[in-house]
C-alpha cells in the first residue's frame, strides 16, 4: 500500500499526487514512470513521473481523468492509500549538455516536462520552454517551468493566453539554433512538432507512453514503429526518435479499447460494481 | 484354498470434466477432479515397484510410491506431507505437470496397460488438505543468512521455500502485483484457478518467505545491491517477452501477442469486465498463431469470451504440437478448429487500423530441423485469405532481459538466457540461477527442479561460508 501524502488540484480534473515510495524516489531519473493500480480491480495505470523527493521520499504523479480508473484515482484523498505501485519503470532521458534545448510540454504533460527541463538546466544547458494547453485556465506549471528555463513560451488552441497555436514554433526553428527538442504531450502535439523540426534536422525527442499493461516488456501491447522497426515503450523507450515514429499507428492503437473504456465509465458513472 | 489376488484394472480411472458445450464459455476449472473413492482405486493400481522408477522422472523428486500408499490406506494428510517434502506447489503440478513424458513414462503398469494417474493422485490430496485446516509448518530457527529471490514464478517459490525450510531469511522480489509469475498471468483459470495459485504463495509465506511485489530488479535495485544485503540471490526471472512474427501489418489494432492477451485475462481478469477495469476486445473470428500450450490456452480463452469460430493456425502438422495431448482433446471437444501446416505472411487492415484478414500460406514438411521435428516449407503459390477480426501471436516467449541488461560481469548466451551450471551457479559468486532465464521457454515442473538443485547448491554454500 503506498499513502496519498499529498494531493493538489492543479485544474479542474487534473490532480497533482505525491506518493510516499522511499525506494522509487531513491531510484528515479527524469523521463522514467510508474504504474499503479488504485485497488484490487483496478487497471494498471501508467504516469510519467514529475518530481522525485528522496529526502522526503516521496514521488509525484500528475493524473488526468480521462476513464474510469483515472476519476477513481481523482477521487482519493490525502492520507488515502493505493494498492499497488511499480516503478521507476523505462529508460531515463538522455540529460547532457547539448546547448540550448527546446521543451515543449502540452496539456498534463507539462509536468513531467518540468522534471526534465530542470534536470537540462541544471547540467548547464540554455533551456527554452514552451507549454501548450488547450485553454488558459488548462494551463498548468507555468511558473514552475519559468524557474527553470531561460525563457517561456505559452501557447493556447484559442489563443486566450499566449501563443494561438504551436505555428509559432517554426519561427523559433526558423532564427535560433535549436540543438535538441523534447516534446511531452499528445501524440498530435509530438508529431506536429516532430514534422516542424523535420527540415531542420533538429534532433527531437518524443516520449511515448501508449496503452501499456505490466511496463516492463511482457504484454507488447506498447509496440510503436520507429524506422520500421517494432519497439517496446515501456522498455526500449518511453523516449524515441520523433523523425522515426509512425505516428498514425500509434494513434490507431490508443483507440484500441475505446468503445470498452467509454462503458467502463458509463458503468462506474451509473454506481459502480453493482450497477 | 488361498484367496485369488483381485486383478489389477489395466485402465486408469477416469476423471470427470465439465461439459464441453457448457465449459467453452465459462472460465470454471474443466478437469474436475477425483472423488475418494475414485482416488483410492487408482491408487490400488500401483505396484510400489521396489525400485520406483517413476521418481526419476520427477524433476522434483517426489516420492511417488511412498505418498500413493498411503492414499491406498486413506491417510490423505500422510501423503501430502510426503509430497511436501519435496514439493511446495502440489496443487499446482498436480493440474499443470506433463506427467505423461515425466513420472509416468516410467511406470512400469504403463507397459501393461495406462500408466498410474500420478498428477490426479497429487491433485486429489492437496485439494483435500486445502479444504481442511492446512498443518502451519514449523519454523525453524534462523540461521542468520538471508537469500533473495528474483521473481516469484515456479523456479523462484520452489527455491524460497525449500530454502526458508532450512531456517534462512528469504525475499521474493516480483515484478508483478502478485506472486505466481507464469502460474498467475500465463495459465488460464479454466486449467489452474487462481485460488488454488495464491493458496499456494500462501503458504510458501507461512515457511517465513517475504514476498516482495512491485518490485522490478534491476530498476528499483541491481544485483549488485541486492548482493551487498543479502548472502546469495537466485535468479528466477523466467521467459516473459512476447516473440513477434515480424511480418507485415502485425502492429494493427487486434492483433496481440498471447502474453498480452493472457496477462488481461488472467492477471488482470478482464473476463468479469466490466467489474474488473482490465479490457479485453475479442471479435467474432480469431486467429491464434502458434501450436504449444499458450497457443491452446489463448484459443481457449477466446472462445470463452465470446468468439464465433477460433482457429489454431499451425505451421506444422497436429503431430509436432509442442502440447499436451490432453490439452489438444480439449481444445478439440470445445469446437475449436486446427489449421495445421498453415503460416501467416502478412496482416490486412481496414480503413481504422484494425486487422480484417490475414494472408497465409500453406506449407510442408521437409527433413528434420535442429528441434528434431520436420521443418516447414512454404508451398510457393498456396496463398489464400483468411478473415479475421482479432489475431493471437503465441509463437513463443524469450528471457526477460533486464538484469541481464543491469548486471555487469553476468555471463549471458546470444539467446539472452544466463549461463548457469547444472546447480544454478553462475559466472557471478553468490548469484544462482535457474528456470526459463537459464533454459528458455520450458515447463513449470522443470522450473522448479531448477529452482531445487540452485536451493540445495545455495544451502552448501552457505553451510561453507
Amino acid at each position: 500500500m503506498y499513502r496519498i501524502v499529498k494531493k493538489r488540484k492543479l485544474i479542474p480534473h487534473t490532480n497533482l499526487f505525491k506518493l510516499s515510495a522511499k525506494e522509487i524516489a531513491a531510484k528515479t531519473k527524469p523521463g522514467q514512470f510508474v504504474i499503479l493500480r488504485v485497488d484490487e480491480n483496478g487497471e494498471r495505470i501508467p504516469l510519467t513521473i514529475v518530481n522525485a523527493d528522496v529526502e522526503k521520499e516521496t514521488i509525484t504523479v500528475v493524473c488526468h481523468e480521462v476513464g474510469k480508473s483515472t476519476k477513481q484515482l481523482g477521487n482519493l484523498k490525502e492520507g488515502d492509500y493505493i494498492l499497488d505501485l511499480l516503478g521507476p519503470l523505462g529508460k531515463p532521458a538522455e540529460i547532457k549538455k547539448f546547448g540550448t534545448v527546446l521543451c515543449i510540454g502540452g496539456g498534463v504533460m507539462a509536468a513531467p516536462l518540468h522534471f526534465q527541463a530542470k534536470a537540462f538546466h541544471e547540467t548547464g544547458n540554455k533551456v527554452i520552454g514552451v507549454i501548450g494547453a488547450r485553454t488558459e485556465n488548462h494551463l498548468i506549471f507555468v511558473d514552475e517551468m519559468k524557474q527553470v528555463c531561460n525563457e517561456l513560451h505559452v501557447a493556447t488552441d484559442d489563443g486566450t493566453k499566449g501563443y494561438k497555436g504551436l505555428g509559432f514554433l517554426r519561427d523559433l526553428l526558423e532564427k535560433r539554433k535549436i540543438h535538441r527538442v523534447i516534446v511531452m504531450g499528445p501524440v498530435i502535439t509530438m508529431k506536429m512538432v516532430s514534422e516542424f523540426t523535420r527540415p531542420y534536422k533538429t534532433p527531437t525527442i518524443v516520449n511515448l507512453i501508449p496503452i501499456m499493461v505490466d511496463g516492463m516488456g511482457m504484454c507488447g501491447a506498447c509496440r510503436v514503429n520507429v524506422g520500421g522497426r517494432t519497439k517496446f515503450a515501456c522498455v526500449d523507450g518511453p523516449d524515441f526518435d520523433g523523425h522515426q515514429v509512425d505516428f498514425e499507428e500509434l494513434m490507431a492503437r490508443l483507440k484500441m479499447f475505446t468503445p470498452q473504456e467509454k462503458l467502463a465509465l458509463v458503468f462506474h458513472e451509473a454506481g459502480g460494481k453493482n450497477a | 484354498m488361498s484367496k485369488p489376488k483381485p486383478k489389477i484394472k489395466k485402465e486408469a480411472v477416469p476423471m470427470s470434466k465439465q461439459d464441453p458445450k457448457k465449459r467453452r464459455r465459462n472460465f470454471n476449472e474443466v478437469a474436475q477432479g477425483y472423488t475418494k473413492e475414485q482416488v483410492v482405486a487408482e491408487a490400488e493400481r500401483c505396484l510400489q515397484c521396489a525400485k520406483a522408477p517413476c521418481v526419476k522422472g520427477c524433476p522434483v523428486e517426489v516420492d511417488i510410491p511412498a505418498f500413493i500408499d498411503l492414499i491406498r490406506e486413506h491417510k490423505f494428510g500422510e501423503a501430502i506431507k510426503k509430497i511436501k517434502e519435496k514439493n511446495s506447489l502440489p496443487a499446482i503440478c498436480g493440474r499443470v505437470c506433463p506427467q505423461e513424458v515425466q513420472c509416468q513414462v516410467y511406470c512400469t503398469m504403463g507397459k501393461v496397460g495406462d500408466p498410474i494417474s500420478v498428477g490426479r493422485l497429487e491433485r486429489f490430496v492437496a485439494d483435500w488438505e486445502r479444504k481442511q485446516q492446512p498443518e502451519i509448518p514449523q519454523r525453524p530457527a534462523s540461521t542468520g543468512k538471508s537469500v533473495a529471490i528474483v521473481g516469484a514464478g515456479p523456479a523462484g517459490l520452489t527455491a524460497a521455500a525449500d530454502l526458508a525450510k532450512l531456517g534462512h531469511e528469504i525475499v521474493v522480489f516480483e515484478a508483478l502485483h502478485k506472486p505466481g509469475g507464469v502460474l498467475i498471468y500465463g495459465i488460464p483459470e479454466f486449467r489452474l484457478p487462481k485460488e488454488i495459485v495464491e493458496a499456494e504463495a500462501k503458504y510458501i509465506e507461512r515457511l517465513g518467505v517475504k514476498m516482495k511485489m512491485n518490485s522490478l530488479i534491476g530498476r528499483l535495485y541491481t544485483v549488485g545491491e541486492l548482493l551487498e544485503q543479502f548472502d546469495a540471490i537466485f535468479i528466477g526471472t523466467g521467459a516473459g517477452l512476447p516473440r513477434f512474427m515480424r511480418i507485415p501489418g502485425e502492429n494493427r489494432c487486434g492483433i496481440y501477442s498471447a502474453n498480452e492477451f493472457l496477462i488481461r485475462v488472467n492477471l488482470m481478469k478482464a473476463y468479469a469486465f466490466p467489474k474488473s477495469d482490465t479490457p479485453i476486445y475479442v471479435g467474432e473470428k480469431v486467429a491464434v498463431v502458434g501450436g504449444g500450450n499458450t497457443a491452446m490456452d489463448s484459443a481457449r480463452c477466446a472462445l470463452r469470451l465470446g468468439a464465433k469460430e477460433v482457429r489454431i493456425v499451425y505451421r506444422r502438422s497436429k503431430k509436432e504440437m509442442p502440447v499436451r495431448a490432453e490439452e489438444i482433446e480439449n481444445a478439440e471437444e470445445e469446437g475449436i478448429i486446427f489449421e495445421f501446416l498453415t503460416n501467416p505472411r502478412k496482416f490486412i487492415g481496414n480503413e481504422r487500423g484494425w486487422v480484417k484478414a490475414m494472408e497465409c500460406i500453406r506449407m510442408r514438411l521437409g527433413e528434420p530441423d535442429a528441434s528434431g521435428r520436420r521443418r516447414p516449407i512454404p508451398i510457393e503459390g498456396s496463398e489464400f485469405t483468411m478473415d479475421v477480426d482479432t489475431v493471437i501471436i503465441a509463437i513463443g516467449r524469450t528471457p526477460n532481459p533486464i538484469i541481464q541488461q543491469t548486471t555487469e560481469d553476468l555471463q549471458v548466451t546470444k539467446w539472452g538466457t544466463i549461463i548457469a551450471d547444472e546447480n544454478g551457479k553462475t559466472s557471478i559468486e553468490r548469484v544462482y540461477a535457474g528456470g526459463d532465464i537459464v533454459t528458455g521457454e520450458a515447463t513449470v515442473i522443470s522450473a522448479m527442479g531448477a529452482g531445487k538443485k540452485a536451493a540445495k547448491a545455495i544451502r552448501k554454500y552457505l553451510k561453507k561460508n
